[in-house]
């Protein structure tokens, strides 16, 4: 299978994530579409790695599945604060620190 | 072989990910990402990264995921109110440009020209072992940073997430605070400012609060 169709999909998978971001206003459902850009990317990167004989790129995918950890956390630590003082779970009505 | 397994997984992985997008209920969407993750950990296998599909499998779908389901439960997917703003014509364009944007750098650039089926298999390629190594040879300081990140982000998860006393039912009330017995010149800066408003309303109700706070108590020599 030649290589480039994995980033063809890798690609796919990049904009229907970015597309997801600017659409939903769910922040769970943002969160997801965020996790799914970041899946593109390693899917890149691991192709690249695949194409070059290295695994330098595996690696950088697992230091993005770590950063994917956290940035997963830290988000549903807000979503669960944002639940309990019981504010609109909607990104367009989350605009305090819009100034 | 490998080619029907590719657009098996790969159209997996691209029906999950619109899965995640148009799906209502939230609960719905992590599902869908569960089934995108673990097509996509079949693409890494055929790209030979083992280790990593394996991690994906592991750490993504079964850990992450889990979270999130979780989380779905206790916040309760609420149904979303459709959107009437710009961004929801805006947003699949932007996607379109930037998809046709990527297509475009894809097929123009010299990658297909260079290496169009990869580098030689080398036997250990993307083993547990391979990766082991280069994590703590040529990539300890990213590895290290990664774990500080970790670290960070489980401390941040627990203080943004925690129960904070005072503000749910049933908990203490502010009076009951106020009057507890404490040092004087001790307590914090809320209440030091919500005293003199608490009292307020407590001599309003009571008629008078000298009974709930006790001699010490720093609310009541400001007050006197």
């Amino acid at each position: 299978m030649a290589l480039d169709w994995y980033l063809a999909v890798s690609a796919l998978i990049f904009c229907i994530g970015a597309g997801g971001v600017l659409v939903r206003r769910n922040p769970l459902v943002v969160l997801l579409c965020l996790e799914l850009m970041l899946n593109a990317a390693n899917l890149a990167l691991i192709t690249f790695a695949r194409m070059h004989g290295g695994e330098a790129g595996q690696i950088f995918a697992l230091i993005v599945m770590v950063v994917a950890a956290c940035e997963v956390t830290v988000g549903l630590g807000l979503l669960v604060a944002i639940s309990r003082r019981n504010l609109p779970i909607d990104v367009d009505k989350l605009h305090e620190l819009n100034g | 072989m490998s080619v029907v397994m590719f657009f098996l997984a790969a159209g997996a992985a691209i029906i999950g990910a619109i899965g995640v997008v148009t799906l209502r209920n939230p609960l719905y969407s992590v599902l869908a990402l569960v089934c995108h993750l673990v097509a996509l950990a079949a693409l890494f296998l055929l790209l030979r990264a083992e280790f990593v599909a394996a991690a994906q499998v592991v750490v993504y779908a079964g850990a992450v995921m889990v979270l999130y389901v979780f989380v779905v439960a206790y916040v309760g997917g609420g149904e979303e109110v459709s959107a009437g703003s710009t961004l929801r014509i805006l947003g699949p364009l932007f996607a379109l440009a930037l998809a046709v944007e990527l297509f475009i750098a894809l097929l123009g650039s010299a990658l297909s020209g260079i290496h169009r089926y990869g580098a030689p298999y080398k036997l250990g390629f993307g083993t547990p072992e391979q990766i082991g190594r280069l994590f703590l040879t040529d990539y300890l300081f990213p590895f290290e940073v990664a774990s500080l990140l970790l670290l960070v982000a489980a401390i941040g998860a627990v203080v943004l997430a925690r129960r904070r006393r005072g503000l749910e039912e049933g908990a203490l009330e502010l009076k009951d605070l106020l009057a507890m017995p404490r040092p004087a010149y001790t307590g914090t800066i809320a209440e030091g400012v919500g005293v003199r408003r608490v009292r307020e309303q407590l001599e309003q109700a009571h008629g008078g609060v000298t009974e709930v706070v006790p001699a010490g108590a720093p609310g009541s020599e400001e007050q006197s």
